[in-house]
């Protein structure tokens, strides 16, 4: 059984992940437009601080700080060349603060979509954006993650490619969700059963939804998923904390440490296993959750 | 220059751009250019085409997108339609002298590579008679800045599909701002993570769900500037 699954099994098949970090970090400073994956060398300590502030809210997994990690995400930084350093960099400092946590702490390696549209529809060749995948995953690997999340798919092509680079490089667990943000479907369109079904047949049996337009609508999209899946699939929930605002200067989500509360012990009812939150959540959020749900 | 109306065209005509609709709704480029070529062998003129034809079409491409029932995916074969027409008559309208009913400048922020939303406003701009620069992804406020500038635009559209890099719109705003540019340039922003509240708050003048939207806000605000002046 593979390292994700065992942690599932011995955890009764409910763990609490962890919230934001993209934005943690701009709270901690980032500015707008900067590239998140530049603090993994450069303000090792702030990363450091928000995943050992999950873990204290309670997080049983963790996510590096490398969603955007990719070739074509860093690029835009001129940072493309440093795909190795600045992912093995992440991984390493989630796995220091897992490996001295009080329990134990999976560490899961992000991999982010790559921005490209892949060819027919676009003009990116699959092969390209494989490439990026398993060069990023082949440094997360080397840095120590337990598994992999890719995460905030939106086209199914995208995915399959991210599976197949993940795996050429690693033969650890992946699990995946897609953003289902678009009238219930991705921005690509796909349906919360078709990703179920597509994901599984790429051998995928951890998956789920995150990101989005906030809690009432994940549970919609979660419900679906629970209804398409096979008896052997994982669920996974990571809804943002409610929608975007913009106060003091600052883009802030409006779902308080009680929204995420309540959409907490909802998403255990729907069957969810693996539990977290995504944009505007905070180690105050997980807390809430946490407590809510008894753990 | 007024284009004949719709409603006034023989009813063969009609016909041939609710064809050339239809094609541009299923993607089908070679059907859309070959559609373009037979018009303009007819007479049509390239004003009329574009209005009749592709801006019509992509009227109703982007209302059934705001609606649910397109996705990116049959927005983006559509859109790729509309270009290849569009190479056609880009050089005739040019050539014709159609008046542009303004300018603007388009862009995804500093640090979002997100371009598919930002580019269907701009060929829907350009569409609608607007001179439009596009300055691609990852536009940080220098740049920006620079090209109003050099086009005296009417007109801003930014882009941010990014909770990380939606914030920058507010930063771009400022510098409007401070270098005196924000009282004669109309800001519309849009990209998924947005909403109207968001989009006031950070000072933009206007939020867009979508890119049918985008062209009637950027309409409506050419008239407003035209009634002001005049």
């Amino acid at each position: 059984m593979d390292k994700l699954l065992d942690f599932l099994t011995r955890n009764q098949n409910f763990v609490l992940a962890d919230g934001a970090m993209g934005t943690m970090l701009h709270a901690a400073g980032l500015t707008s437009g900067g590239a998140p994956e530049e603090w993994n060398v450069e303000r090792p300590d702030v990363i450091k601080g928000i995943h050992q502030a999950y873990v204290d809210a309670g997080s049983q997994i963790i996510t590096a700080n490398t969603f955007g990690g990719n070739r074509f995400r860093l690029m835009l930084h001129n940072n493309e060349s440093r795909v190795r350093e600045l992912n093995l960099a992440a991984a390493r400092i989630a796995r220091e603060v897992a490996d001295t946590a009080p329990r134990e702490v999976l560490v899961a390696g992000d991999v982010g979509p790559s921005g490209e549209i892949l060819f027919p529809l676009g003009t990116r060749q699959p092969e390209e954006v494989r490439d990026a995948f398993a060069e990023q995953a082949a440094a997360l690997a080397e840095g120590g993650v337990d598994f992999f999340l890719i995460e905030t798919m939106s086209a199914l092509e995208e995915v399959t490619a991210a599976v197949e680079g993940i795996k050429s490089a690693s033969d650890l667990p992946i699990a995946a969700t897609m953003t289902f943000d678009t009238h219930f479907r991705t921005m690509m369109g796909v349906k919360p059963a078709q990703a179920v079904n597509a994901l599984y047949d790429l051998g995928i049996v951890v998956m789920g939804a995150n990101c989005g337009n906030g809690p009432d609508e994940i549970e919609r999209i979660v419900t679906d998923l629970a209804a398409a899946k096979p008896a052997n699939v994982y669920l996974i929930a990571q809804s943002n904390a409610g929608l975007p605002k913009w106060k003091d200067k600052q883009v802030y989500y409006d779902g308080s440490p009680e929204v995420m509360a309540d959409y907490a012990l909802k998403m255990r009812a729907l069957g969810v296993n693996v539990l977290g939150a995504c944009c505007g959540s905070t180690p105050e959020h997980i807390r809430a959750m946490r407590e809510a749900l008894g753990l | 220059m007024t284009e004949t109306r719709f409603a006034d065209l023989p009813a063969e005509l009609q016909e041939h751009y609710l064809n050339m609709q239809d094609d541009l709704y299923d993607g089908a480029k070679d059907e859309v250019v070959e559609a373009t070529r037979q018009a303009l062998e007819w007479g049509q003129g390239p004003g009329a085409i574009l209005a009749h034809g592709l801006v019509a079409g992509m009227d109703i491409v982007g209302k059934d997108f705001g609606a649910g029932i397109l996705f990116v995916p049959e927005v983006l074969r559509a859109a790729n339609a509309m270009k290849a027409a569009m190479e056609i008559l880009r050089p005739l309208l040019t050539e014709t002298g159609v008046p542009k009913i303004g300018t603007a400048v388009i862009g995804t922020v500093k640090g979002d590579i997100h371009d598919i939303g930002k580019n269907l406003v701009a060929m829907m701009w350009e569409g609608a008679g607007f001179e439009v620069r596009n300055l691609g992804i990852n536009v940080d406020a220098d740049k920006f800045l620079a090209a109003l500038r050099e086009t005296n635009a009417d007109i801003l559209g930014m882009s941010a599909l990014l909770t990380t890099t939606m914030p920058y719109m507010a930063t771009v705003i400022e510098r409007l701002t401070e270098e005196g540019l924000r009282d004669r340039i109309t800001v519309l922003v849009g990209g998924a993570p947005l909403n109207p509240a968001f989009a006031e708050d950070i000072g933009a003048d206007h939020y867009c769900k979508d890119a049918a939207e985008a062209v009637d806000t950027a309409r409506k605000v050419m008239q407003l500037r035209g009634g002001a002046r005049g």
